[in-house]
């Protein structure tokens, strides 16, 4: 007497949906592998890899200070500074923006939408690309990577803006209209002090992200260490490389623990 | 088949858990575990299959120390001890029918059970204990599709698939409505006298535990006040050793100091 | 009963002279403005950056824009090849760094390994990792395998190993501990442990954990190029270095609608897994 508890439980069906999504995957990987030429890495892997690890440890440490200037010093300095730079800029520029893009600052659907498209172009342009278009404009060096980061971060800092000021309390607005505030004056004393930490955090940790970006900059030319960092990669100077890497990394870690300290106590 | 020998839990902060606590549990008993929030009933529980270690003394389960057990050792006497949480404790997003059968890993290798692939006993065995809890209708269903009273009882099947010795119930009603409660202790005293499975219970209702125990442990502050059949739980035994009065549902209140 | 009223003119309660809280020190916030002034100020220097220079740059950048529209539509046949390496290159990139960081993150996860023996140290390496910008992972791997679309993947894969396990291990250690207690009760070891009980909860997560590191990595893989790792990237120097700025233009729009509609499939599809 076996009771089949399938026939008291029918299994359900496994949707025909989720097939057709697995099957597509697998159609999608193999076209991807399968274009990829996976033959000869190079004979010399093995020995650049050796190579490159004995670089890192031990590192060209004369590099860190050079009397005469170009050294990691002053190329870290100086992506520091593009990145400072560049954040304050773009801060600066996205909090008109950022109101544009709001839904509940704006009095359409249109006018909001619009600023939202506008900040995702904006975003979705990679920032290298705007660092050669400015390169072009004002001549190589670091004034262009300023630009670029300060114009691409724009996009990304203005969206969580954007965002931070559709989430405010709706009741100091009404509040400030209500006595007869002007707008302006509503969002100063209304919107501004609920944002302000909220913005302040966004920036250091767009700060933190355009770090980074500075430091690749310099590969095409827009100022940096990244200048340094190449020249030294093509030349297979592995010890000035680890150098310059443990530079980065260092500087990067830093800047991260300082800023991410600064944003729990803002949050 | 339970011992418990002279069990002491002392914290890293010096506070005292368990106080030199000597039990011993047969086979087939319903033991309700009585007492105020903090008296220890919980770090008792769980003290019994290991979730929490002990600092003193010895338990036995059925012949074998559980407290000197070790890895596979260790898993295998949990494995014969079952227990069923006041969250109920199932994994939210997996199927009813899987969360009972997690109740088998300890019975097949590794590698087995990582695949998910269970043998058609272990199937059957699940879907009888679901039976028995009276669900078996919403095996496939999502566990957070369920009612809190549902999810106990797929709990308890889960410790029916376990094929357990014991049950351990560590306020099993607690988050329960009043009526869902009755279906829920209904059940485990039903196993209890089904199966033979002992089963011991942490309650802080009284009349639950005189409902339905056979025989009740009072525990205040770390140690056992009371142990005995439920006729001589009376409520003037129960004001004595706590010393405090009873509300009229025969909860252990705490009086406003 | 006689009711009296009180005629007595109205008296003003006698004060002791207006006491107000001290206001709190501004001291602080005058140095931090002062701080970021400096900082600024200081940047802008480095930087060699004024505003004169920007508006002397504005005319040619303005000729540049005048000489990229209207974009080069024709350009379209050289690069779709290049954009579907780019593609591929994302995609494998992305899934080997998934499949690494899953052992990655469970090591990681300071609820899982209760030694911090083992989680402090991954961690830590795993920040290192991190700090790495993508571009410099891809040079770095074009030094060691030559030019191709192979380092491209290598330094994506890293990439997606530190994103994808940095966000799996912080969910990982924020699932609910109930129905891990359940599988220490029935006596389940590690092993099973992780796949019945954490498994079903960080599943949903980790897939839009994934596809969120696929859509960086197909920005990413389309400037890779620059640095010799295939893609689509490589054109943007040769166009630029021919001055045929419209041809840049068409790139540029080929990768952005590319993005965009990958970040719209990627972004429906994770509203339908969480």
């Amino acid at each position: 007497m076996s009771k089949s508890w399938n026939d008291v439980i029918p299994q359900p069906k496994k949707s025909r949906l989720r097939l057709l999504i697995y099957a597509l995957l697998a159609v999608v990987y193999i076209w991807a592998f399968a274009g990829i030429p996976f033959s000869g890495i190079k004979e010399t892997a093995g020995q650049v890899t050796k190579a490159i690890f004995t670089g890192l440890f031990s590192p060209d440490w004369d590099f860190v200070y050079l009397p005469g200037g170009e050294d990691l010093l002053r190329g870290l300095l100086d992506t520091l500074a593009i990145s400072i730079l560049g954040t304050v800029i773009s801060a600066l520029i996205c909090i008109p923006f950022a109101f544009w893009a709001a839904a509940n600052m704006s009095r359409t659907v249109f006018a909001s939408g619009s600023g939202k498209t506008l900040l995702s172009l904006i975003r979705v342009f990679p920032e290298i690309v705007m660092a050669l278009l400015f390169i072009k404009a004002v001549g190589p060096g670091s004034f262009a990577g300023v630009l670029a980061l300060g114009l691409h971060s724009v996009g990304m800092l203005g969206k969580l803006f954007s965002e931070e000021v559709e989430q405010i309390d709706t009741g100091p607005t009404e509040a400030l209209i209500a006595a007869g505030a002007t707008r302006l004056q509503m969002v100063r004393f209304a919107v501004l002090p609920q944002v302000l930490p909220g913005f302040l955090s966004y920036i250091l940790y767009r700060f933190e992200i355009n770090l980074r970006s500075a430091t690749i900059l310099g590969v095409i030319g827009a100022g940096g260490i990244g200048t340094p960092l190449i020249f030294a990669l093509s030349s297979r100077n592995w010890d000035r490389v680890g150098i310059i890497l443990l530079g980065i990394i260092v500087m990067i870690t830093v800047v991260d623990f300082i800023s991410g300290s600064l944003r729990k106590k803002l949050v | 088949m339970i011992e418990i020998r002279n069990v002491s839990k002392t914290y890293a902060n010096g506070t005292k858990g368990l106080h030199h606590i000597n039990l011993t549990i047969d086979r087939g008993e319903f033991v309700a575990i009585v007492g105020l929030s903090g008296a220890g009933k919980s770090t008792l529980l769980r003290s019994m299959n290991r979730l929490h270690d002990i600092t003193e003394g010895e338990i036995v389960i059925g012949g074998q120390s559980i407290t000197s057990a070790k890895g596979k050792e260790l898993r295998r006497i949990r494995r014969d001890i079952g227990m069923i949480f006041q969250s109920f404790n199932l994994v939210k997003r997996s199927s009813v029918l899987r969360n009972v059968l997690a109740g088998r890993v300890g019975y097949h290798s590794t590698l087995r059970t990582l695949l998910g692939r269970f043998p058609k006993p272990d199937m059957d065995l699940a879907f009888q204990a679901l039976d028995r809890v009276g669900i078996v209708q919403k095996a496939y269903a999502r566990a957070d599709e369920l009612s809190g009273g549902q999810q106990q009882r797929v709990a308890i099947a889960r410790v029916l698939a376990q094929e357990a010795k014991i049950i351990l119930a560590d306020e099993p009603v607690a988050s329960l409505d009043p009526l869902t409660t009755k279906q829920v202790m209904d059940d485990l005293k039903r196993i209890n006298a089904e199966s033979d499975i002992t089963t011991i219970v942490n309650l802080h209702s009284i009349d639950l535990a005189r409902q339905y125990a056979t025989r009740i442990i009072g525990m205040r502050a770390g140690e056992i006040v009371f142990d005995g059949p439920v006729s001589d739980a009376t409520d003037e035994r129960f004001t004595e050793i706590y010393g405090r009065p009873f509300g009229k549902d025969g909860i252990l209140e705490e009086t406003a100091v | 009963m006689k009711m009296e009223l009180d005629t007595a003119p109205f008296e003003q309660p006698v004060q002791p002279p207006l006491l107000r809280p001290k206001p709190p020190g501004k001291l602080k916030h005058y140095l931090t403005a002062a701080f970021l002034l400096l900082l600024v100020w200081g940047s802008s220097l480095q930087t060699d950056a004024t505003f004169k220079e920007l508006v002397e740059g504005l005319p040619n950048m303005l000729d540049l824009l005048r000489e990229m529209f209207p974009p080069r539509w024709s350009y379209l046949d050289n690069i779709w090849q290049a954009m579907l390496e780019t593609i591929r290159m994302a995609l494998i990139g992305t899934t080997l760094g998934a499949f690494l960081a899953v052992p990655v993150a469970l090591l990681c996860a300071g609820n899982l390994i209760k030694s911090r023996w083992i989680t402090y140290p991954v961690r830590f390496l795993l920040n290192l990792v991190r700090t790495i910008p993508d571009l410099l992972l891809a040079a770095f791997f074009v030094a060691i395998l030559g030019l191709g679309p192979l380092p491209g993947i290598f330094a994506l894969s890293v990439f997606s190993l530190g994103l994808i396990a940095k966000l799996t291990y912080e969910a990982l250690e924020a699932i609910d501990p109930g129905p891990l207690e359940a599988m220490t009760a029935v006596g389940a070891n590690l092993a099973q442990l992780i796949v019945y009980g954490v498994v079903p909860q960080i599943r949903a997560h980790f897939a839009s954990f994934t596809l969120y590191t696929f859509e960086i990595n197909i920005r990413a893989a389309a400037v890779l190029g620059l640095v010799g790792a295939g893609g689509i990237g490589h054109y943007y120097e040769v166009t630029l270095g021919f001055f045929e700025y419209d041809k840049t233009c068409m790139i540029i729009i080929f990768t952005l609608v590319v993005v965009l509609v990958i970040d719209y499939l990627s972004t429906k599809l994770r509203e339908k897994w969480i």
